[in-house]
C-alpha cells in the first residue's frame, strides 16, 4: 500500500468508521449485560412495591451500584451517539448542520447519566 | 401442453417507458428466458433482453419477475405465476439500456472498487500454491466463490437504492472470498477499499441479497465476515499489517 493511499481523507474516515463500528459493537456486549442485569435487579426490587427511599436504601453508599451504573451510562455514551451519526449521514447526506447533535447527545447521555449516578449513590447530598 | 395463454406483462422503453402485454402459449417446464425468447422471436423482434448460457452459469438473464429479481433461465414459469400473469421488468438499481437489458457497467466497476479481483506473486514457473481444501480460509472462500455475477443481489439491495455509491453485496462478497485467498497480495488494499461508508460497514443486514441469490449464497455472511475482519485491522491489526 501507497503511502499516497494511506494519507487519503476518504480512507482515514474509513478506518475511523471501522473503529466506531468496533466501539458500537463492544459498547453494545456491555450494553447488553448490564440490561440485563438491570433489569433482573429491577424484578427483584420492586417485589415488595416501588419507593424512592428502598431504591436509596440500597444504591446510597454503595460501591458496587456506583460503578456498574457509570459503566452502564459509559457505554450509553459511546453506543447511542454513533448510532444517531450513522442515521444522520444516511437520512440527510452532505449536510454538516446536524453533525453537531451526536456530540450533544453524547454530552447529554455524559453529564445527565452520571448526575443520576452521583445522586443514587449519595442519596442526593450535596447535589 | 396446456391450451392456456399467459398474459406477460413486458416493460418497455427506458428509464421512462411502459408494461406492454403479451399472450405467450403456455408450456410445461417453460421458463421465464423462454416466455421472453417467444415474445422476441414470435411476437416482437424489436424487444431486448439479455442471455447468453441457458443453465444458470453466466449471470446474464436476470430480471426483475412479479417484482422480484430472479435469474431467468432457471426459473419456472408454473413457480412464480400469478394465476395467469406475469410482470417481467429490467432489473432495479441499475440505468436500463432499453427494454429488459440494464447497464452494468457500475455493478463491475464497483467489483474494481472493492478490489474484487486477484493478485499473485507467483508466476506460471513457480510450482502450484499448496491450499489445503479443509483449511478454515479455503472453506470460507468456497462459500462465495460461487458467484455469477447476475446482480440479483444488487438490484435487491435497500441499501444500494438508498445510496449509489454503496459498493453491494456481490463486490463485497467477491472482496470477502478474496480475503480468504491466502495467495493474495493484497489485502490490506482490499480492506481499506471495502472499509467505512460506501463499504461493508453501510449495510444494514436485511438480508434481501441472501434470500435472493439463486445459488444460495450469503452475502450478508460475507459481509459480516468483512466488518470484523476491517474493524479489528483498523483497532488491533490484522495479519496483513494495520489499516
Amino acid at each position: 500500500m501507497s503511502a499516497t493511499a494511506i494519507r487519503s481523507p476518504a480512507i482515514r474516515t474509513a478506518v475511523l468508521q471501522a473503529k466506531l463500528w468496533y466501539a458500537q459493537r463492544i459498547s453494545a456486549m456491555v450494553l447488553g449485560l448490564c440490561v440485563a442485569i438491570h433489569l433482573l435487579i429491577m424484578f427483584y426490587a420492586i417485589r415488595g412495591g416501588l419507593t424512592a427511599g428502598e431504591i436509596l436504601g440500597r444504591t446510597q453508599g454503595n460501591w458496587f451500584f456506583a460503578i456498574f451504573y457509570e459503566v452502564f451510562v459509559l457505554a450509553c455514551f459511546v453506543h447511542a451517539p454513533i448510532g444517531i451519526a450513522n442515521i444522520l449521514r444516511e437520512n440527510f447526506p452532505g449536510s454538516s448542520k446536524v453533525a453537531i447533535l451526536p456530540w450533544l447527545l453524547a454530552c447529554l447521555i455524559l453529564v445527565l447519566g452520571t448526575t443520576a449516578v452521583i445522586g443514587v449513590f449519595t442519596g442526593g447530598v450535596g447535589i | 401442453m396446456s391450451e392456456n395463454n399467459l398474459k406477460v406483462k413486458v416493460w418497455r422503453g427506458r428509464e421512462q417507458g411502459e408494461f406492454v402485454e403479451y399472450l405467450v402459449p403456455r408450456n410445461s417446464n417453460q421458463t421465464v428466458l423462454d416466455v421472453v425468447t417467444y415474445i422476441q422471436r414470435k411476437l416482437d423482434p424489436t424487444l431486448s433482453y439479455r442471455f447468453a448460457c441457458r443453465v444458470g452459469m453466466c449471470g446474464s438473464c436476470a430480471m426483475t419477475v412479479n417484482g422480484v429479481a430472479r435469474w431467468t433461465c432457471r426459473t419456472r414459469v408454473a413457480k412464480i405465476d400469478e394465476g395467469d400473469s406475469l410482470e417481467i421488468a429490467p432489473l432495479n438499481n441499475l440505468p436500463v439500456i432499453k427494454d429488459l437489458a440494464t447497464d452494468m457497467r457500475e455493478f463491475f466497476n464497483k467489483w474494481k472498487g472493492a478490489v474484487g479481483f486477484f493478485k499473485g506473486e507467483q508466476t506460471r514457473y513457480d510450482d502450484f500454491a499448496k491450499i489445503k481444501p479443509e483449511s478454515e480460509a479455503r472453506q470460507l472462500a468456497n462459500a462465495g466463490i460461487e458467484c455469477i455475477g447476475c446482480a440479483v443481489c444488487y438490484a435487491s439491495c435497500d441499501v444500494v437504492a438508498s445510496r449509489s455509491d454503496y459498493l453491494g453485496p456481490a463486490a463485497l462478497n467477491r472482496a470477502w472470498t478474496l480475503t480468504n485467498d491466502v495467495r493474495d497480495v493484497q489485502q490490506l488494499d482490499r480492506l481499506r477499499a471495502v472499509a467505512g461508508d460506501a463499504g461493508c460497514h453501510t449495510c444494514h443486514t436485511l438480508g434481501s441479497c441472501t434470500e435472493r441469490c439463486p445459488k444460495q449464497l450469503s452475502p450478508t455472511a460475507g459481509i459480516s465476515g468483512l466488518k470484523k475482519l476491517v474493524a479489528i485491522a483498523a483497532v488491533r491489526g490484522s495479519k496483513w499489517g494495520k489499516l
